[in-house]
């Protein structure tokens, strides 16, 4: 039998390989290559120095967007930067983490998060359970539940801007009351404004969380409920002993979710506050931002962003490998 | 004349070896059956001979060609699966032109061959409707179409009734047989119903682990099984297996206290390795006498009877062996009194415990 | 056997069931307290946005409007001011168009392939591609943007719309292909062998087999990335400049422009204008919209 020429193996299903290189292109060069880039030159001494626009055609001069806040409007214009070859070590992280602005965020990211994740998954729960006992109107409430994250964090933000305005919102109206005492002005008082993000933060994504959580309870046997019934098992003491520990993977991936939303927290602090009073309500997302684009200091930015990408690993890496590591192969 | 043969097929996933050295040859115009539990590589083997999946080493060649490295649609076959695969947003005559419009032909050519087919399937009816809106033995006709229109020379179908209800499968399954007769094309068929297999088959092959078991026609595998396994798996009720040994010059098999001749075994009984056996007897070859005959019959202790209609399946125990046995269901049998047993060595089989081959 | 005569005493019939049990009332009074917190942001938006300036210093801010005026609308719309331009949200809000359309539809055009292929024609080293990006979804933003900028600068696109679309395709793409891919995946792979037997290859079975049978997930990735590509902040602030801002980005420095009087009715009027698109997308799209998120969680 003649044996014909084995075709090469490259050019095997090739219409599936061409379709796929946009993909093979994203993954390999930014998801890939840009963070390897913005890590390795986290270690270098790399700064911007203003300049005029186009002005070099060095390859490591860098136009990038100077953000000109001095109205309180973020604008944009451009300048060049210097990305310089030069290894300092970790030079830029010791001046990291002894910037005060920097520990402010790392602070404020620590409140928000542990407040964020506990009250979620809370309410989150509590609000799905409520759904889930074969009430009337399920859609409408839910709808009304989950309507605020169909919004993005600048609305949002700017809509509780303005009911936590002292002078017009909440507070004046418990003051019209005949509380004359009464202050409640969280964006204005450096001690709480975090939490003064955190209320719109919990807003606007509680929803979501609720979904996840319902559709999880809605995962589980139904047998499970009439054999605690049959059992005379109170329903409270099923959701903690039965209902709660089968739902440990929702729980989980739940987690996951809202720790990796929290830290890439940005946008909700610019409509909000924009990191004021003072830097009190300063965030590592702006922080690397405004290293990069508005201070000038390209290098802390880099820093900074791969603390941020550690912060993240941290939490992802043992979850997959928790949720993945024994099956391996399938994502 | 050859018209698929596979020669030293082996299929690796990782390090995970689902098929190692196979070997088939199918005549032109045969049905051969694959058969086997689910796992055993049966429907694997089907893929790599439709070319869905590559074989890590071996050849396949369809009708005369080494088609080992061809893509599906160039080695010559038809294929109807288990699920049907109807393309659902398409009628059934899309359903049935797809794969000749693919391969451009002449728009005269597929009217011609779709409406042949659907006169074959006498589903000429519903040749407007979409797949949701027919019956599973409908669709099931419709997928067997698609394959028709194809014209080619090896059909494969991968347990193409499991699907359906036991009523339409006895249905279909007829059909097949007779659209066998009528084309008398070569047909390979997966399925896991042993039924299935020694209505349709020329020639079944029983597999496990990767490995044919063995191949021969349906009468071979349930009269003269290879081995422990196909003799197990094949008819149903199950045959019965009794741990005992042979005696030195191969005329008599002893299990506990009881002592059956061999005299009438169809089989070499010498060649056994050692004088530890296993006796296979099917239920239907088991005579039931309420009264014991000497040197014949064996007594044993009716556990259980089921009635099956037709006739009784009778659980016993004899010697600490369990036994079932087929009886006419006119006769009355009560659990729990003692009945004597009478084997049909001729139609029985032994079994070598170490090799666990027939002997 | 006749039991005609059995009398029936005792309990017999359906159940009564008491329609204001404190079961009850706990979950509805609950849920309606909750329903009404969560309604009041979107309330007071359009109250404070339907009053004049006057009447939002006076009065109080969950008052519904005494004398009802569309002004604050069309100063928002049409005469706001950020920096120099003073023609209202309408620049960001075309400028948002311009942007979502092609991204929606470049995104979701790469995303289906990538599914399909990565469902469909599994090829050596496939997987580790699709696990970088799935990884890549977790990474913060912060972490690509610089080199992103150096990326579209070599390329040109920095600060254009292709630019920026060429971003939001790319920053989507995990989520969306993990959508696909598993959407493929649950549909019969008996289906794919049958098309290939007949002969159809690559493209002809994405066409003519996937396509017509996915819509419901298209549906799902067009909501998931309208809504997303409209709200995004970030990518509109650093790639594109003023002139193209989209509506987001806008918003914020109307709002938080420390220039002049600050216009609150406008504002809130800006505001809703903003989140109208998203919520009508929402309030259409119903439980899609669940699914959709549900999904896109991930992107945070």
């Amino acid at each position: 039998m003649a044996q014909t020429e084995r075709p090469n193996q490259l050019f095997r299903n090739l219409s599936a390989k061409i379709a796929a290189i946009p993909m093979i292109i994203t993954a390999v060069v930014v998801f890939f290559g840009c963070t390897v880039w913005t890590i390795v030159y986290s270690f270098t001494k790399s700064k911007l120095l203003p300049k005029k626009i186009f002005e070099t055609t060095d390859l490591f001069s860098i136009p990038v967007p100077e953000w000109i806040a001095s109205d309180g409007a973020l604008d944009i214009w451009m300048i060049t930067g210097i990305v310089e070859k030069s290894f300092v070590g970790l030079a830029q992280y010791e001046r990291l983490w002894s910037t005060s602005r920097w520990i402010v965020s790392i602070e404020n990211l620590a409140i928000y998060g542990v407040c964020s994740l506990v009250f979620s998954l809370v309410i989150g729960f509590v609000l799905a359970a409520l759904l889930d006992q074969k009430i009337r109107f399920e859609n409408t409430f839910r709808s009304i539940l989950l309507y605020p994250f169909a919004l993005s964090f600048i609305v949002t933000g700017l809509v509780w801007q303005w009911l936590l305005n002292p002078e017009y919102g909440v507070q004046k109206i418990v003051r019209d009351l005949g509380f004359e005492s009464f202050t409640f002005d969280p964006l204005y008082n450096p001690d709480i404004v975090i939490y003064g993000i955190l209320i719109a933060g919990l807003w606007q994504g509680t929803g979501l969380i609720m979904c996840l959580m319902l559709a999880g309870l809605r995962g589980i046997d139904e047998d499970i409920w009439k054999a605690s019934r049959v059992d005379g098992i109170p329903m409270w003491k099923t959701y903690i002993f039965v209902v709660i520990p089968m739902m440990r993977p929702v729980f989980v991936t739940t987690l996951v979710l809202i720790a990796s939303g929290i830290v890439k927290l940005y946008d909700l602090v610019i409509a909000q506050t924009s990191g004021g009073p003072g830097i009190a309500s300063e965030v590592p997302a702006k922080y690397v931002m405004d290293r990069m684009f508005l201070a000038q200091n390209l290098g802390q930015g880099l820093a900074a962003s791969t603390m941020m990408l550690v912060l993240v690993l941290a939490i992802v890496i043992p979850w997959a490998y928790l949720e993945f590591g024994g099956k391996n192969k399938n994502v | 004349m050859t018209n698929v043969s596979v020669r030293q097929l082996d299929l690796r996933f990782g390090s995970v070896e689902v098929l190692k050295n196979l070997n088939i040859e199918i005549a032109e115009g045969e049905f051969l059956v694959l058969l086997g539990p689910s796992g055993c590589g049966k429907s694997t083997l089907l893929n790599c001979i439709a070319g869905l999946l590559d074989v890590s080493g071996g050849q396949i060649h369809i009708s005369g060609k080494n088609v080992t490295w061809a893509e599906p649609k160039d080695r010559g076959i038809g294929m109807v699966f288990q699920s049907y695969a109807l393309y659902p947003q398409m009628t059934v005559k899309g359903n049935l032109s797809f794969g000749l419009k693919t391969q451009k032909f002449s728009k005269a050519e597929i009217e011609r061959r779709v409406n042949e087919a659907a006169e074959i399937l006498q589903i000429k009816d519903l040749l407007g409707r979409k797949p949701s809106a027919l019956s599973g033995g409908q669709r099931q006709r419709v997928a067997i179409g698609r394959a028709l229109v194809r014209d080619v020379d090896v059909y494969l179908f991968d347990e193409p009734l499991s699907n359906l209800d036991a009523k339409l499968r006895t249905e279909l399954r007829v059909e097949l047989k007779r659209l066998h007769n009528q084309l008398n094309h070569t047909m390979i068929y997966v399925t896991h119903d042993q039924i299935e297999a020694m209505t349709l088959a020329d020639r079944i092959a029983i597999m496990r682990d990767g490995f044919i078991q063995q191949l021969a026609d349906p009468y071979t595998v349930y009269n003269k099984p290879a081995n422990l396994f196909v003799a197990g798996f094949v008819g149903s009720p199950g045959m019965s297996f009794l741990d005992g040994t042979l005696s030195e010059d191969g005329t008599s098999f002893t299990f506990g206290n009881a002592t059956v001749g061999m005299g009438d075994y169809d089989g070499q009984q010498n060649d056994a390795s050692s004088r530890n056996v296993k006796l296979g007897v099917r239920p239907e070859h088991i005579i039931i006498h309420t009264e014991a005959i000497e040197g014949v019959t064996i007594a044993a202790e009716l556990d259980i009877v089921e009635a099956l209609g037709s006739e009784s399946l009778l659980w016993l125990t004899s010697q600490g062996e369990k036994i079932s046995a087929l009886v006419n269901a006119d006769d009355e049998y009560e659990a729990g009194s003692t009945v004597h047993m009478e084997f049909n060595i001729g139609k029985s089989s032994l079994f070598d415990t170490k090799t666990e081959k027939r002997l | 056997m006749s039991d005609q005569l059995m009398a029936l005493d005792g309990a017999q019939g359906p159940k009564p069931k008491k329609r204001f049990s404190r079961r009850n009332i706990f979950i509805y009074g609950t849920l309606i307290v909750v329903s009404l917190y969560y309604l009041l942001p979107l309330y007071v938006m359009i109250v404070t946005s339907l009053k004049g300036m006057p009447e939002v210093r006076m009065g109080n801010i969950f008052s519904p409007p005494v004398e009802i005026t569309f002004e604050p609308w069309v100063k928002a719309w049409a005469h706001a001011c950020t920096g120099l331009n003073c023609d209202g949200l309408s620049r960001g809000f075309w400028n948002s168009v311009r942007i979502t359309v092609p991204s929606v539809i470049a995104s979701i055009a790469i995303a289906s392939v990538n599914g399909y292929a990565l469902a469909n024609w599994r090829f050596k080293g496939a997987n580790l591609f699709f696990t970088i990006l799935i990884f890549g979804a977790f990474i913060p933003y912060q972490v690509m943007i610089y080199p992103m900028v150096i990326i579209l600068r070599e390329m040109g696109l920095y600060t254009k719309l292709g630019g920026l679309i060429l971003v939001h395709t790319v920053f989507g793409m995990p989520i969306l292909t993990l959508l696909f891919r598993n959407y493929f995946s649950s549909m019969p792979e008996e289906l794919f062998k049958a098309a290939r037997v007949d002969g159809a290859g690559f493209w002809r079975i994405y066409f003519k087999i996937m396509l017509p049978m996915s819509l419901p997930i298209f549906v799902v990735a067009i909501i998931l990335q309208v809504t997303g590509i409209w709200n995004d902040f970030l990518f509109g602030v650093i790639f594109s400049k003023p002139e193209t801002y989209p509506m987001t980005v806008q918003l914020n420095n109307i709002v938080n422009s420390v220039q002049g009087v600050k216009e609150y009715n406008v504002n809130m009027a800006a505001t809703v204008l903003t989140g109208i698109v998203p919520l009508v997308i929402y309030f259409i799209s119903g439980k899609l919209f669940v699914r959709g998120i549900a999904a896109g969680a991930v992107k945070g």
